[in-house]
């Protein structure tokens, strides 16, 4: 078990190398800089902001600081905002992204749940349509016009039944439930149909006909054989999916006015802000593998049959 | 104690005690929701109550020190939050602010700073911290954007180039209270610089202490203007209230402007803005699909001259097409500004524009365009396509290559529709050949610097208020002519005109520059650009701005709510 935890977390690391470096690389080769702007200044100015910012350097030289700074946890000074360390952008605006990514996986996984159950249990009939018909609009249709929708039904709710539900913003539960809604609603749809298929599958199993044989109740049936091994794929691809939305949302917290990390990602690429750019890339990458290595730990405690020792 | 494995956890749980748990937790959640929405009171719109308001910002603003700041959101927070010797008001009229008066004599201005001038922590604003400020701002090591703006002073640009010690610069405290400026030549719109951001004063002491976090948080910051930064939560929200040791506090009538929302989302906006949780929306500007919404919801649509014009810059460079003055005459030629500012860009804001002067800019007397009101060029394809023809001739060639236009198509500036509409008609009347060269908005600046591109849709927004600031823009030593543009005769008009104050002369010179940039065509005009905003109508006296910070809510008043019929 040791070995393998400290394999995963190895192949982890060498992973996150990869990303800094190939991202570092990258972002250099696009034309332009973080320095350059609307309004073009002297030279002799140009030259003082690139020693101020340690451009001057070549870039092989600037490479290696990058490394070895991120190696003792520091990310550096943010390019586009005065003093802004990108240490302290994450820790501020990760937390915030993280609830709303949290609230959404729980939303998608019990909705993913009940509706797979569902439309399983009403195979071929209207509710296993209606929700299939949902389900895949819900794949199709992008984020954006889920997030502009919602918020036009919080308008529509405080209309009607003269609630304040804010709009935007960001600080109690009523300002996240619609976003984590949003947020979630492909996952949950993608969920649904992984469980509705599992869960047909595993109906058609041995144990399932043996148990219905010995007169067991449907509904012991339903939670003790069906349910728990139908979970086991769910699981497979929670990893990804939770690291997928616990960073993913930038659409939405941009319509939502949500101060997350989402926002930062993106400006940053925009303004070619160097240290932001590579702050969250290599976060957000270290994060994917963290929470990939997790489930695959997690699948030895789910599933004795899956062996970690030989894996 | 028996090792619980979790699938025997799992299956001791009965249905009902399933069924009770999602139901209670089912109910804890609606209650969370329920009290939340009851009892956390969102900050509305317009408090007539708390005396305040609330907005929301495109971005968090990026650099509030004074010194090197360079962007509109910043100079917004800026022109709240300190003042400079001269200020602008809600009528955008130049009126005193820590400069109590001044007089001049020939290049020397002398200032008398108010006594009751004071910082944010009742400190006097003394001659020194101007002093200071402009030393600061031209260190060439603080590498300060706008240092340029300073050069008119004594020795600031040798300063800047780091030529001569900071102390050197031509101003002086004469004493706490007086501050004396020597210029290098007289200049007309100095008073209407020292309104600018940059020219703020600056503490050392508090440089001193906080370094690089001066203005970078709300416990970093000074204020010297009539509002504080009481609290700034990066990214996520900030709140100005009133400072009380503004000198002109009694005249400010909010109490606090509150900004919770940080998104450029124009839906998200929009339905803030029709929830009445924020006053005005201003940045980013209304576009059309906003504007047929509003009007819709017969929202009060309003009109702000940015001042900023829009135009085709051509690359003058030897080994480019573009550096052929037929070739450029032939596209003028082809161009229906107005068509194209009316049917095309569908920003109801903006004008077409006949030159690069656009219509706020002052004359001798009157407005710059009635004293030399630029030419209307009306498209005419015969002449066009005789003017291409010579340019073939010339360059000996029977076919034009593929012209690059370069463009981006952020910040509203309608680049990809104005690209295809180019296109098309420069292929149509002219069998010219198009390629776009579509980018972000960084990496176009990039290419446009390095002069890779045959004409690149450009804009600008003028620094100070007289023409020169757009007509330095062909001058070519400027580092913003991204054309390579260089004309003798031009170069000699920038030279005259920066070395007299004689008013009418000055007109008279730009009035020359106008005629050489519409027969030569250096670039080619297409709009001034006007944005469509929305303002709840109980915010009385807002200050639109052209130059420095905008909106500005110094001046603004509160109408109490209309009562509603029973």
């Amino acid at each position: 078990m040791m070995r393998f935890i400290g394999k995963r977390l190895l192949s982890g690391m060498v992973s996150i190398w990869f990303i800094a470096t190939a991202t570092f690389f990258a972002m250099h080769l696009v034309p332009g800089d973080p320095l350059s702007n609307e309004k073009a200044v002297t030279p002799e100015i140009r030259k003082h902001l690139e020693a101020r910012y340690g451009l001057d350097k070549p870039l092989l030289g600037q490479y290696v600081l990058y490394i070895s700074n991120m190696l003792k946890g520091d990310f550096g000074i943010s390019f586009t905002q005065e003093n802004r360390q990108v240490n302290d952008i994450i820790e501020e605006h990760f937390p915030v992204s993280a609830t709303l990514g949290v609230l959404a996986i729980a939303i998608a996984t019990l909705g993913g749940i009940l509706l797979g159950a569902l439309t399983a249990h009403y195979k071929g009939k209207w509710p296993d349509l209606l929700i299939m018909l949902v389900v895949i609009l819900s794949v199709s249709i992008p984020g954006f016009v889920f997030a502009a929708f919602g918020q036009l039904a919080i308008m529509w709710i405080n209309d009607t039944l003269h609630t304040r539900i804010p709009v935007a913003g960001w600080g109690s539960l009523s300002h996240m439930i619609m976003p984590a809604l949003v947020l979630g609603l492909g996952t949950m749809a993608y969920l649904t149909r992984l469980m509705r298929t599992s869960l047909i599958d595993v109906s058609q199993v041995d144990f399932v006909r043996t148990a219905r044989a010995k007169g067991v109740p449907e509904s012991r049936i339903f939670y003790k054989h069906k349910l728990r091994n139908a979970l086991l794929p769910l699981v497979t691809v929670l990893g990804p999916a939770i690291a997928a939305i616990t960073t993913g949302g930038f659409v939405v917290e941009l319509i939502f006015a949500i101060p997350g990390l989402g926002q930062y990602f993106v400006q940053a690429v925009q303004q070619l802000d160097y240290t932001v750019i590579m702050g969250t890339t290599v976060f957000y990458g270290a994060f994917l593998v963290l929470t990939v290595t997790l489930v695959d730990i997690l699948y030895g405690f789910i599933d004795p049959r899956i062996q970690l020792l030989k894996g | 104690m028996p090792k619980v494995s979790p699938c025997s956890a799992f299956s001791s749980v009965t249905i009902s005690a399933w069924r009770r748990g999602f139901l209670s937790a089912f109910c804890l959640f609606f209650f969370c929701l329920l009290s939340n929405s009851l009892t956390a009171s969102p900050s509305e719109a317009i408090s007539l109550k708390h005396r305040s308001v609330t907005l929301a910002l495109t971005t968090e603003p990026p650099k509030l020190n004074t010194l090197i700041s360079s962007d509109a959101i910043s100079f917004f927070v800026i022109d709240h939050i300190s003042e400079g010797l001269t200020r602008y008001d809600a009528n955008d009229k130049l009126v005193s602010g820590i400069a109590k008066s001044w007089h001049s004599e020939g290049n020397t201005l002398t200032f008398q700073l108010r006594k009751d001038a004071r910082w944010q922590d009742g400190k006097p604003i003394t001659a020194h911290d101007f002093v200071f400020a402009w030393q600061e701002v031209l260190k060439p090591k603080t590498g300060a954007p706008y240092a340029f703006l300073l050069y008119p002073i004594v020795n600031a640009e040798v300063i800047n180039q780091g030529e001569l010690p900071a102390d050197k610069l031509g101003v002086k405290a004469l004493s706490d209270h007086e501050l004396e400026v020597t210029l290098v030549k007289p200049t007309p719109y100095f008073l209407d610089l020292l309104a600018f951001g940059t020219f703020r004063p600056v503490r050392q002491d508090a440089l001193n202490k906080w370094g690089r976090a001066y203005m970078a948080d709300a416990d970093t910051t000074l204020s010297s203007g009539p509002f504080i930064l009481e609290k700034w939560v990066h990214g996520a929200n900030l709140t100005l209230t009133k400072n009380p040791h503004y000198w002109n506090a009694g005249n400010v009538y909010l109490d606090t402007i509150y900004i919770p929302y940080i998104t450029g989302d124009a839906s998200a906006l929009f339905n803030l803005f029709l929830e009445e949780k924020i006053a005005l929306w201003v940045k980013p500007a209304l576009g059309p699909g906003s504007i047929k919404k509003a009007l819709k919801e017969h929202l009060p649509l309003k009109k702000h001259d940015t001042g900023s014009v829009y135009f085709l810059e051509f690359n003058h460079r030897p080994h480019r097409m573009t550096a052929d003055k037929d070739l450029r005459k032939a596209i003028q030629l082809v161009i229906d500004v107005d068509v194209y500012t009316k049917k095309v860009l569908g920003n109801p804001g903006s004008t077409p524009a006949y030159s690069l002067f656009p219509p706020f800019l002052k004359g001798a007397a009157r407005p710059f365009h009635e004293e030399y009101p630029p030419l209307e060029i009306r498209p005419d394809y015969r002449k066009a396509k005789a003017h291409l023809a010579q340019a073939r001739k010339r360059l000996g060639i029977d076919k034009f290559p593929p012209l690059y236009f370069l463009l981006d198509d952020s910040g509203g500036t309608g680049g990809n529709k104005t690209g295809e509409y180019i296109q098309e008609l420069l292929e149509e009347t002219l069998g010219l050949e198009v390629r776009l060269d579509s980018q972000m908005f960084k990496l176009k600046i990039a290419k446009q610097r390095k002069g890779d591109f045959d004409f690149v849709l450009a804009g600008w927004g003028p620094d100070y208020n007289d023409p020169l600031t757009f007509a330095d823009l062909l001058h070519s030593v400027n580092p913003n002519n991204s054309g390579a543009y260089q004309n003798i005769v031009y170069d000699k008009l920038i030279e005259r005109v920066q070395d007299t104050d004689d008013a009418i002369k000055r007109a008279k010179l730009f009035g020359q520059m106008q005629h050489i940039i519409q027969d030569d065509v250096p670039l080619l005009p297409l709009y001034y650009r006007g944005d469509i905003y929305v303002q709840n109508p109980r915010l009385l006296h807002l200050g639109r701005r052209i130059f420095g910070g905008d909106p500005i809510f110094t001046d603004v008043q509160l109408a109490p709510e209309k009562e509603s019929s029973p």
